[in-house]
């Protein structure tokens, strides 16, 4: 965090030091890298190389910008940096850099378009390129969509490799040597003779020069550390107390902050009465805000108990107050008019659903809050019409927009230090609390503020996940499936997400139908059609966003119509799949789990594939009968992320998302009374514990030649490879999550 | 009021209904103990009294009976508990944020029950809860820590 702070301190330079980091995409108006926002008050003997590789006299330090979430983010940047830098990863400090439109992510625009991501065609490939432009050109720097890798893959490595050439290159001209003649390992570059030349003593050398972008990135088989265990750099201050996070933040003088905000979200605060929290001990003032009314104290515990002695006066939601409503709203959705997509419509469904009597399926799937462990923080100081923030947050350039807005400075005055963050699920994609932070520091006379909101408080404005519905009508013949005729509706995640953040959303939302239309199956009659519901309460992505409710309703009913043709559930799925890929992580997941084999009596598989974000995933699940409910016994995951980068760290993300998948269909769900959020802290917002979690045994395939994420794609396909085995082993079908609903569990 | 945390005796100015976390993390800088929920249903803020786990949230600092350990006290400056080297071996940790709370846990079962079954493992374990899904490993590395811990008594 001190190192972010001295480099976004820096005041913003025309900085004559190029980029060469970017990988160009884009038609040729934009292809102009961005400027290097690193290279803006450079010292003395200091060398910025590309917006990833800062090297001074007393340490090179790597620029993460993707946020660290838990994902490990932080460390597989560094990985992919300096498996070209030639350096090891404990010889570099990493520090997530200021906001820039240098750190554009392209990856996640490419999402966005209207092409399943096993198309591979010249029309679907010119539009991912063209979509880039832009999305560069806006200078979007997002951590989401399971990205990160993807994105970072080539031009990391690449940020590396220049920096490496370039230092050969200072190295050449200091010796006099031909760069032929020069090597380099170890944060070094190693002369014939054995010397080495360290990488800090050539900085102010490379300073000087062009870098050297005409690079080649290694072989494979010369990989020292993609694909290998590493440790991750932030494990040992992770288990002894030591890393700091947003909401441990403290600076000399700073209040602590507690905030109320309406719980009917988006609704105005009609009047309060603080005469009992004003005379509390240690309140430093009460400051109303927009929505509500925030205390600065000289003690977090002291902000938070005066903040609930307000009496405060709520207006009501802009949306519908009671949860029936909201269930009536999707229902009353599946229409010609809400239609948003129909993406996938092969064969006739009409005729081949006319032609009998087709079987039909319901399914829903409750709002869920992110609920990080970590609640909602942020630390501000307004001093001399600057503005600094601290903390862990997914769209630092959002932050630095919207509270100079707040504030009313220009956006260069607001200094964003990002933090790292005690989770996020997609949590952190949102901001209002930043602003609101903004707020009480504009009434705090220069002293720093720190907000911390109560469990209850962030939950109250989660911006949980999606409300869903579908309704599946499909036949079966000669023992295969015929027909699929899946309808979704739910209301528009974008069109929530990006009106808090002051974006346009237009045309169709294709997270309605994510996890759903894009099936690499070949059904002869297949037709998944969007329905888009009217805005609800406040919606946000949520790990796996469409696809964590699609997943569920497009695999639940496969199984329903496998089950109906007396089909086997794997066989079935393999028979139907068209993508070479996904057939073999069906494979190897029926493999891995012995598939077919005998269980004891009242023991059951249950199987579910999706492909979300790129990354075909499928898991099959082991459960048991017991009397005091099913007992999750085992989980089996495969998965075709293209490479492995660091397996370690790819298990416990397979292993994380399975368990939250998991752990929210059987328990979890966000419902509104009287507009306001009812589950507000973890005794009514139930989630997985030790005692119910399964042995997971993850695999991680590399058939395919594209990089693909993993934070997001196990949680799509566990949801219904659960609900699957339990229809295997009990004949009842969930169709509605959660399913403790229906049925108990161990 | 006084207070000793990690082996230091502190002399407080303070409500005696204070939360033992709010006086750790805000009044002693000790910020390695974490908020999570504030109802003792996460397990984030666990501290040692006497050597039992107890969770700091819903413990008033006047009710406090002995001597307060915290994460940052529970091995000598510069080392690490067997606990904790087993958390870094299985690299347990993703957001981290509850992990604090799930080595004291771990910590203080191991030292009432320095081989416990599965089933032990898993109920102690229950009172903490991983929003990132780390289970199967913090089960790893209790067992490993069992086992470093058994082997360093004989």
């Amino acid at each position: 965090m001190s190192r972010a702070g001295k480099i976004a301190r820096r005041t913003f330079l025309t900085g004559s030091i190029a980029t060469a980091g970017g990988v160009a995409f884009g038609v040729y108006m934009y292809r102009r890298p961005s400027a290097n926002p690193l290279a803006a008050g450079l010292h003395e003997g200091e060398a910025a190389l590309t917006p990833y590789v800062l090297i001074r006299p007393d340490g090179v330090t790597l620029i993460t910008p993707r946020a660290d979430l838990g994902q490990g983010a932080a460390h597989v940047q560094a990985l992919l940096i300096a498996e070209e830098l030639d350096i090891e990863l404990d010889q570099v400090g990493l520090d997530p850099g200021p906001p820039s439109a240098a750190y554009y992510n392209t990856a996640l625009s490419r999402e966005a378009l209207p092409f399943a991501s096993t198309n591979e065609s010249r029309l679907a490939e010119t539009a991912r390129t063209l979509m880039d432009a832009p999305i560069k050109f806006l200078g979007i720097q997002i951590t989401g969509g399971s990205t990160t890798v993807p994105d970072g893959w080539q031009k990391l490595r690449v940020a590396g490799a220049v920096a490496r050439e370039t230092l050969k290159a200072a190295a050449s001209l200091e010796t006099g040597l031909p760069v032929s003649d020069l090597r380099t390992r170890g944060g070094a570059v190693l002369l014939p003779d054995g010397t080495r030349l360290p990488y800090t003593g050539l900085a102010a050398r490379a300073a000087e020069i062009d870098p050297v972008t005409d690079v080649t990135l290694r072989d494979p088989s010369a990989w020292r550390l993609i694909g290998k265990p590493t440790m991750r750099s932030d494990i040992t201050a992770k288990s002894t107390g030591q890393q700091l996070y947003g909401i441990d933040v403290t600076l000399p003088g700073m209040l602590f902050a507690a905030l109320r905000t309406n719980p009917r979200q988006g609704g105005e605060m009609l009047g309060y009465d603080a005469s009992r929290a004003e005379t509390m001990r240690g309140v430093h003032k009460i400051v109303p805000v927009t929505g509500g009314v925030g205390v600065l104290a000289d003690n977090s515990w002291r902000a938070m108990r005066a903040v609930e002695a307000i009496r405060i006066d709520w207006g009501p939601a802009p949306y519908r107050p009671h949860q029936g409503e909201h269930w009536r709203a999707l229902e009353n959705s599946f229409t010609d008019k809400r239609r948003d997509s129909r993406l996938r419509n092969d064969g006739d469904v009409d005729a081949t659903l006319a032609s009998t009597t087709p079987l039909e399926a319901e399914y829903r799937a409750p709002y869920l809050a992110h609920a990080p462990l970590e609640p909602m923080n942020a630390t501000l100081q307004i001093k001399d019409g600057k503005v600094d923030i601290w903390t862990g947050t997914q769209i630092p350039r959002f932050v630095q927009k919207n509270v100079a807005s707040v504030v009313g400075v220009k956006p260069a005055q607001v200094h964003v230090h990002v933090t790292m963050s005690g989770g996020s699920f997609g949590h952190r994609l949102e901001d209002m609390m930043v602003r609101r932070a903004a707020e009480l520091a504009m009434q705090a006379d220069g002293r720093p503020i720190k907000l911390t909101l109560s469990r209850e408080e962030d939950m109250a404005h989660d911006y949980p996940r999606q409300i869903a519905m579908a309704r599946g009508r499909g036949t079966v013949s000669g023992g295969h499936v015929q027909a699929f005729d899946l309808g979704i509706a739910m209301p528009s995640i974008m069109r929530s997400q990006m009106r808090r953040l002051g974006m346009p959303m237009m045309g169709a939302d294709l997270q309605i139908v994510a996890g759903a239309w894009d099936q690499p199956f070949a059904i002869p009659d297949y037709r998944v059609s969007g329905y888009r519901a009217p805005d609800l309460a406040p919606i946000s992505s949520w790990r796996s966003v469409g696809a964590s409710t699609n997943g569920f309703f497009h695999e639940s009913f496969l199984d329903e119509l496998i089950h109906a043709a007396g089909a086997d559930p794997l066989e079935e799925r393999l028979r139907l799949c068209n993508h070479a890929p996904s057939r073999k992580v069906l494979e190897t997941v029926g493999e891995m789990s012995d598939w077919g084999a005998p269980l004891p009596e009242g023991r059951a598989r249950g199987i579910a594939f999706c492909l979300s974000f790129g990354t075909p995933c499928a898991e099959v699940v082991e459960v048991t009968v017991t009397e005091s409910g099913i007992r999750i016994d085992k989980v089996h995951v495969a998965a075709e992320v293209g490479r492995v980068i660091d397996p370690v760290n790819f298990e416990n993300q397979v292993q994380g998302g399975v368990i939250w998948g998991l752990g929210h269909a059987i328990l979890a769900e966000t419902t509104y009374d009287d507009a306001m959020a009812e589950q507000r802290n973890f005794d009514s917002f139930r989630f997985m514990r030790m005692y119910q979690c399964p042995e997971i045994i993850v695999r991680g395939l590399e058939n395919d030649s594209r990089v693909r994420g993993i934070g997001e794609p196990p949680v799509p396909p566990a949801a219904p490879a659960l609900a699957n085995a339990i229809f295997a082993a009990t004949g009842i079908r969930l169709r509605q999550m959660p399913f403790v609903r229906d049925m108990d569990f161990v | 009021m006084k207070l000793t945390v990690d082996g230091t005796e502190h002399e407080l100015d303070i409500e005696t209904d204070m939360p033992l976390l709010w006086v750790l993390r805000d009044e002693l800088g000790l910020t390695g103990v974490k908020y999570g929920c504030g109802i003792a249903e996460c397990g984030a803020c666990m501290v040692h009294i006497d050597g039992q786990a107890v969770h700091s949230c819903q413990t008033l600092v006047g009710d406090v009976w002995g001597e307060v350990t915290t994460i940052h006290g529970l091995a000598a400056p510069g080392t690490l508990h067997a606990v904790q080297a087993a958390w870094v071996k299985h690299q347990v940790a993703q957001c981290g944020y509850c992990q604090s709370g799930q080595i004291m846990q771990a910590a203080a079962l191991l030292a009432q029950t320095p081989d416990p079954t599965d089933q032990e493992i898993d109920d102690a374990m229950s009172m903490n809860l991983c929003r990132c899904g780390t289970y199967p490993r913090i089960r790893a590395a209790v067992r490993t820590a069992a086992r470093t811990l058994q082997e360093g008594t004989q």
